[in-house]
């Protein structure tokens, strides 16, 4: 089945090589933070944490939404699902993969990755989170490859997959609220303490994934002959637009305890975001780009006219994605350490080899997709007429 | 032939559910027990140590008491001086009281700090808290807590996830953002190991003085006993009493850490 991989047009390949060389550069620059040390980033003692588990974090809960394409489609039969599911596995598979990536190019010490498997400590939330982020992988290659090896011999799946596939539902759930619960533990950061955080999570990660699938749906619509079907993609936009409502309405509740109890713990962040502390207000012009690109989203998306036209949904689904990388991507953890315990500011912006590692990262994660969905579409291709399920 | 390879494959299954199920195991085992300590006669030793900062007593000494104690305890543990505050690695240091103790800011502290303080800052270190979040979360417990209290760091099993630094509220912890060997700007102490780039480092209590009998250096530095340190469970040690006597606060105590480090205002 992955001979497909390695059968390309030009344009193919020419991606292909645009990705290693991102990963090479990124990998570079790697070697580089694995010899000075973390001192590269733009990482400081008050801020400890910034771009790579932004980023690991907001990838969770990309992996995590593949369970809104599965659950529809094994659990209640929907089968405009038929063709999608196994795109959002594989989004599923690329991005954990990420996060992954993410957790390692963090680590002061990498060589000593693992002893959280030498000392298994389970008052640790991020030893739980290692396990559900490496069983999910697991559990989604092994779904995702065997459908799709079924499908091409042109046979049903086998009867010993569906408890796996069951499984991965509340797994999905699992991933991102034990990645909540790294935060939402923690007793002196005001910004994290908030029992919301794992809903509010989940609610941001089933608009993200999604809008990244009808996306990628809109790309291999044009570069491939395989089409996800339009019902499937419209399907999809309004599981986009639920979750876009819910999370602007959690993010909502947020704001209302923070600013009506006006715990000054908690309330320092929030005025940092909106108009800057202490006379630093490095955040707040991306803050306002994350409400305004969030609102407008959730509005073109509510509105059936402009969430039915095929040229304004990719641009709702663009501003989603885009408004919640950054709110999840960034902001999140690095504004939980603005202002520090001592109640001062230091400010974070990620350096010039920080962002090529993290873009290296993403390279790896797009390079896994592409080659997954080459050998899906490559199936669906050879697949023999009238046949479906 | 085909039994015995049934049969060694029966037994490598085993054992390697064997290895798996080791580490488990003894993760369980251990909170049952307790570690085994070997004894060492000439070591101090408490139930709980505990710290208690007198800040009336830093005020007759002045800013070059405060300075004392900074240096004493950043020479004896080759902690390295940057330029930058952005790789800043620090043990113990000082704040004003307005950012050593948010809790109790108001508009005219600034004038009470003036006044009654001479205008100086207060020492902050790591709280060793009886109820560390640290601790709690740490995937490796490379930082654990000892029987007598002290909340300690392995820098030889720390991976360095800084999840320690996110879980600590009172930014008492440092990662060596770099290698930290060629910015020891003091003479180099060859009885306390330097550290690696990559790991997380904070105050011990001075393990390994009280372990040779000796009281942390901090402590020591004072001239005017204006830092004690003895067992908060023993009721005639000097902390104790200093406790009875005084009125004493606590960084952020309202999140039920337990810092056991004392100020006397």
């Amino acid at each position: 089945m992955f001979e497909n991989a390695l059968r390309g047009s030009k344009g193919y390949w020419a991606w292909i090589i645009l990705l290693l060389l991102v990963l090479g550069a990124g990998f570079a620059n790697y070697l580089r933070q694995w010899v000075f040390g973390l001192g590269i980033t733009g990482m400081s003692r008050d801020v400890s944490w910034g771009l790579y588990i932004g980023q690991f974090t907001f990838l969770v809960g990309v992996a995590a939404s593949a369970v809104m394409l599965v659950l529809p489609y094994y659990l209640h039969d929907y089968k405009v699902f038929g063709k999608i599911t196994i795109l959002g596995e594989f989004v599923a598979i690329a991005a954990v993969t990420m996060c992954l990536s993410f957790i390692i190019v963090d680590l002061g010490r990498p060589d000593r990755a693992f002893n959280v498997l030498l000392y298994p400590s389970p008052n640790s939330v991020l030893f739980w989170d290692m396990i559900v982020l490496n069983g999910y992988l697991f559990l989604n290659l092994l779904v995702g490859w065997t459908v799709l090896g079924c499908e091409q011999r042109g046979a049903p799946p086998p009867k010993w997959i569906k408890p796996f596939i069951y499984l991965s539902i509340p797994w999905a759930i699992s991933i991102h609220t034990v990645t909540a619960f790294l935060y939402a533990g923690l007793p002196g950061r005001g910004f994290w303490l908030t029992a919301i955080m794992a809903p509010r999570f989940l609610g941001s990660a089933f608009a993200s994934g999604p809008s990244l699938l009808i996306l990628l749906s809109f790309l291999l619509r044009r570069t491939t002959t395989f089409d996800p079907g339009r019902e499937a993609i419209q399907a999809l936009a309004k599981i986009v637009t639920y979750a876009m409502v819910v999370s602007c309405f959690f993010v909502a509740c947020e704001l209302f305890t923070v600013y009506y109890s006006q715990v000054p713990e908690h309330v320092s962040h929030f005025t940092y975001l909106f108009s800057g502390l202490h006379g630093k207000s490095g955040m707040v012009p991306l803050w306002w780009g994350v409400i305004i690109m969030g609102l407008l989203a959730t509005i073109l998306l509510i509105i059936p006219q402009t969430r039915n036209s095929d040229t304004i949904l990719p641009i709702a689904c663009a501003l989603a994605f885009a408004s919640l990388w950054i709110e999840k991507g960034i902001q999140l953890v690095v504004v939980g350490f603005i202002p520090n315990p001592m109640e001062t500011v230091t400010q974070y912006a990620p350096t010039l080899p920080e962002m090529s590692i993290t873009l290296g990262v993403w390279a790896l994660g797009a390079l896994i997709l592409t080659l997954l969905y080459k050998v899906a579409v490559a199936v669906r291709e050879q697949e023999p007429a009238g046949m479906s399920h | 032939m085909d039994k015995t390879r049934r049969d060694f494959l029966k037994i490598a299954g085993l054992s390697a559910l064997g290895l798996g199920a080791k580490p488990a195991a003894d993760a369980f085992a251990q909170s049952a027990q307790g570690p085994k300590i070997a004894p060492i006669p000439e070591a101090l030793k408490a139930k709980r140590w505990a710290m208690v900062v007198n800040l009336k007593k830093f005020k007759e000494s002045g800013p070059d008491a405060l300075q004392a104690c900074v240096d004493a305890c950043h020479t004896i543990h080759n902690v390295p001086k940057f330029d930058n505050p952005k790789d800043e690695v620090k043990w113990i240091w000082t704040e004003s009281l307005a950012h050593a103790l948010p809790n109790e800011e108001h508009h005219f502290l600034e004038e009470f700090v003036k006044e009654q303080m001479k205008g100086l800052p207060i020492l902050v270190l790591c709280n060793h808290c009886d109820n560390p979040p640290c601790v709690r979360v740490c995937p490796t417990q490379a930082t654990f807590r000892r029987l007598d209290g002290v909340v300690m760091m392995d820098y030889h099993r720390c991976i360095g996830c800084r999840y320690c630094m996110a879980g600590c509220p009172f930014g008492a912890r440092s990662l060596n953002w770099r290698d930290p060997r060629p910015f020891i700007k003091t003479k180099l102490n060859r009885e306390y190991p330097t550290r690696t780039r990559g790991v997380v480092e904070k105050c011990n209590f001075c393990d390994e003085r009280l372990a040779k009998g000796l009281k942390p250096a901090c402590v020591e530095a004072c001239k005017n006993k204006e830092i004690i340190f003895g067992d908060l469970e023993d009721p005639k040690s000097e902390v104790r009493e200093l406790l009875r006597a005084n009125f004493a606060v606590r960084r952020k105590p309202q999140l039920g850490t337990q810092p056991q480090v004392y100020y006397i205002v």
